[in-house]
């Protein structure tokens, strides 16, 4: 009988008397503090129920309210009557109505007798603290705090916030350097004596029960005092999430503790069926020593609090919509935007895919529809063609997409005819968006369509216009998109390069000079339709630069010996 | 005062509200002739350990009433007033969450809606409402995802007490567009294949799918308009603004059998639902030919970590 259990309860009774008479049929004294909000009916059930268990005793009741002295006291009083009516006990072990045994309690009496000198309880000092909750960490030492956070959250705010404008700053009493760790400890009789016993107890009661979460300090810095060896670390798991709400377990996480090596486990839900078979009724299966895997657990946490704080960037759903500052806009992966390209190059899109195994769809923001690569009514995420379901969002439209095709990046077109206007800031602000252009390049296929030349000049003037617009968009000081912007005399100048840095841009190793190209588009007459558009509606990036006369004989294809044509050039 | 008045309207017929227990899971809905599906409806949310069925009867026909009267944890209300004047069975539901779902977690589902939660299959809806109790959150959202059959409606007709699953098993996993409205708060969500199929012209009339289902009702708490929007507002918050992801649910939404088409004709004439019936005659107007949501991109659905990683609800930091 070396090891002594004070177990402090509020909820889940039922599961409280199971635990208390597992640990008993070890031969573990163990004393209960029921939390005093407990109705008196069901505290008297409780202990009625109990009754049978000769070395079981009940502590006086406080009212253990979070954040308070309550659980403190609560500890103080059942460890004295657990040290005053079992000699014998050497280790004291303080655990909840929602611990679990995982592992059989003899080898945890083993464990202890194997270290009789030895306090576990996490004991570090304030500077080491990784975690702090509800900001306040040095504080918790230098304010009072006499109000429960829970019950009168914004009297509690509004006083710190008064201490801290008087200055306040309470004195520590003589030899206390705080201290903050787990409030579930294992203490040896021998220090747990020297804190009950000790000469200044009721001072350094006193200043504690005015410090913010003493259950996680008291014992703790006090321990620190009297301990002869202490092992800064806590023999139950428990974990707490950002708020500093304990992590509950479930029958699902059965093979997650079995691993755990643990000895100790909180909190359980109190529903947890399975968990507590497991553990309680089945002694030799209930840790399988082999591989054990503490660290998964840690793991498994990690990512849950991860989901809840970062989420998954890109995805926009019923419980992530982050504001416009938080990223609404952004895509979830890298993709590829080419402006320019298919009206000087035929086959661009097909040639593209084939190159760098992006999905390369045409205009997706074309007035008429959305136009998905091979033609396709739905993409990806069963995204429909439909122009009208498109722009009623099209933002939902562009996510969505990149979003359901995650793993297979994405390309598209986009053109002075698109309906962009309410799209290309999102495109342009999004540092996935890899824009390529050939500013001018429109022209060709304004050329190439034909039709009256008063009506060609109108057109030419307006979609000049909507580029210049457009480029200002993608240029502007806000833009994080990666952006290659040549005019279309520079492409003229060095075709091949120019798709060999789009290739390089999209990751694609493309050695040089090796592999297909797209055919270029025949340029003869192309100058003298510029000519004939007149300098009002020449795009700028062409006047001048297109020198007439200058160009057919590059137009006609790419230079032959550095690349080999696609079929028929 | 409306919801009170709207009270009287309901006629009790089966009052069993008395086996009600502190901290039971509390399940409200309203119906009209679905007593094919009744039998599944009920064993699907008894599984998840819902505690006892409060149900409004709009005048079925069909026999679903007696059915449900006989059910030892169901009590049963009737009316034939007019569903749309009780704006769409909001009224009644008001009504009685307020008299008997005060302090409980309610859930307001339609009999062709399973909610799907994260780990749902291995913890009782018990072990979600404590946790949200542990996180002081008082509402979860579970958006409504349309699930159809590939072919026809028809093709296959669904059995009492059979899993609708087993017919339906198909869905949109994309293509949702969402709106924050400014008034509530909420999230308007429309999309999916009702959207693709039926309101590719016309988006803004297509339905909406956010839903705020299962809350811890307080007698001053209601639901606006069916279970799209709370108040108050604070209730619709079921969503993160900085980028993270609250814990929430799927409604699978199983209307689309091959009782439907015989359904859509039958309220269109009864005129009694949302915007004139607007989505009825949508329906009854493509249903006459073969209507078929399926296509290529369509997803099966397994369970609810698919519908996790797919991004249509989330975990939250439930582990």
């Amino acid at each position: 009988m070396s090891l002594g259990i004070v177990m402090l309860v509020h909820e889940g009774l039922e599961r409280a008397e199971q635990v208390a008479r597992h640990w008993a049929a070890s031969g573990c004294p163990v004393v209960i503090h029921v939390d005093s909000a407990v109705p008196r009916a069901r505290h008297d059930a409780f202990v009625a129920a109990l009754a049978d268990l000769p070395d079981l005793r009940f502590a006086p009741r406080h009212r253990g309210e979070w954040g308070m002295w309550g659980l403190v006291g609560a500890t103080q009083d059942a460890a004295e009557i657990l040290l005053r009516d079992f000699a014998d006990v050497r280790h004291v072990w303080l655990a909840s109505g929602s611990c679990l045994p995982l592992r059989p309690v003899q080898e945890l009496i083993d464990y202890l007798d194997a270290r009789p000198d030895t306090d576990f309880i996490e004991s570090a000092r304030l500077s080491e603290m990784p975690w702090t909750i509800g900001g306040l960490d040095a504080e918790r030492f230098t304010l009072h705090f006499p109000l429960s956070w829970r019950r009168h959250r914004r009297l509690f705010d509004r006083y710190v916030d008064l201490q801290r404008a008087m200055g306040v700053r309470r004195r520590l009493p003589d030899g206390i350097e705080p201290h903050l760790g787990s409030q579930w400890w294992c203490l040896t009789r021998r220090t747990l004596s020297a804190i009950l016993d000790a000469p200044d107890r009721a001072r350094v009661d006193r200043y504690f029960s005015r410090t913010w979460i003493p259950d996680e300090s008291y014992f703790q810095t006090r321990a620190r005092q009297f301990s002869r060896r202490l092992e800064s670390r806590s023999l139950t798991l428990s974990k707490f999430d950002h708020q500093g709400r304990p992590h509950v377990f479930y029958d699902d996480h059965l093979q997650l503790l079995r691993r755990s090596d643990c000895f100790v486990a909180r909190k359980i839900w109190p529903g947890a069926e399975r968990l507590y078979a497991a553990f309680l009724t089945d002694q030799a299966g209930a840790m399988t020593r082999k591989n054990p895997d503490p660290g998964k657990i840690d793991r498994v946490f990690s990512r849950a609090l991860d989901r809840r704080r970062h989420g998954r960037p890109g995805l926009l759903m019923q419980s992530r919509f982050p504001s416009e500052e938080h990223g609404q806009a952004r895509a979830c992966a890298a993709y590829s935007v080419f402006e320019g390209f298919a009206d000087l190059f035929e086959d661009f899109g097909p040639w593209l895919a084939r190159r760098t195994g992006m999905r390369v769809h045409g205009h997706l923001f074309a007035p008429e529809r959305a136009e998905f690569a091979d033609g396709a009514t739905v993409a990806a995420g069963a995204l429909s063609d439909s122009a009208a379901l498109r722009d009623y969002n099209k933002r939902a439209f562009l996510t969505s997409l990149i979003w359901n095709a995650r793993g297979e990046r994405q390309a598209f077109q986009i053109g002075p005819r698109d309906a962009i206007a309410d799209i290309e800031w999102d495109i342009a602000r999004d540092p996935n968006a890899q824009v390529s252009v050939i500013s001018g390049a429109w022209a060709v296929s304004l050329w190439r369509a034909g039709g009256d030349p008063a009506s060609v000049r109108r057109t030419a003037a307006r979609l000049q216009r909507a580029e210049a617009a457009h480029l200002d968009v993608l240029r502007s000081q806000w833009s994080a998109a990666q952006l290659r912007i040549r005019t279309l005399a520079q492409v003229l100048d060095a075709p091949t390069e120019e798709l060999h840095a789009i290739l390089d841009g999209v990751g694609t190793v493309a050695p040089q000079g090796i592999g297909e190209m797209p055919r270029m588009v025949d340029l003869t007459g192309f100058s003298g339709f510029l000519r004939r558009l007149g300098p009002e509606a020449t795009p700028p990036c062409l006047a001048g630069a297109l020198r007439p006369g200058a160009r057919p004989q590059r137009g006609r294809g790419i230079a032959p010996g550095r690349i080999r044509p696609v079929s028929g050039a | 005062m409306r919801v009170v008045c709207r009270g009287f309207a309901l006629r009790s017929v089966a009052d069993r509200t008395a086996l009600i227990r502190a901290g039971d899971v509390l399940l409200f809905s309203t119906l009209r002739d679905e007593h094919v599906r009744l039998p599944y409806f009920l064993e699907y949310y008894r599984a998840l350990g819902v505690g006892h069925f409060l149900i409004v009867d709009n005048g079925s026909t069909d026999g679903g009433a007696e059915y449900l009267a006989q059910q030892p944890d169901v009590s049963l209300w009737r009316t034939k007033a007019s569903y749309r004047q009780a704006r769409f069975g909001v009224d009644w539901l008001n009504w009685l969450q307020g008299r008997y779902g005060h302090g409980h977690w309610t859930l307001v589902v339609d009999p062709d809606e399973f909610l799907v939660y994260p780990f749902c299959d291995t913890r009782p809806i018990r072990a979600l409402t404590d946790w949200l109790d542990g996180c002081n959150t008082r509402s979860f959202g579970a958006m409504l995802l349309d699930m159809y059959p590939k072919g026809p409606l028809d093709a296959v007709p669904y059995r009492r007490g059979q899993d609708p699953l087993e017919i339906a098993h198909w869905f949109d996993p994309g293509g949702y567009t969402i709106d924050r409205n400014p008034r509530f708060g909420n999230l308007w969500i429309q999309g999916g294949p009702r959207a693709r199929v039926y309101f590719a012209d016309t988006p803004r009339r297509a339905p909406a799918l956010n839903k705020t289902p299962l809350v811890r009702w307080h007698r001053r708490y209601a639901y606006d308009s069916s279970t799209h929007t709370l108040l108050p507002r604070g209730l619709n918050l079921t969503y993160d603004e900085w980028g993270g992801e609250k814990a929430s649910g799927v409604l699978l939404h199983t209307k689309f059998l091959d009782t439907f088409p015989a359904k859509a004709e039958e309220e269109l004439t009864r005129g009694q639902h949302y915007a004139g019936s607007a989505e009825y005659r949508a329906y009854a107007a493509h249903a006459r030919g073969t209507p078929d949501f399926w296509c290529r991109w369509s997803e099966r659905y397994m369970n609810w970590r698919q519908l996790e990683i797919i991004g249509l609800m989330s975990k939250g930091d439930w582990a």
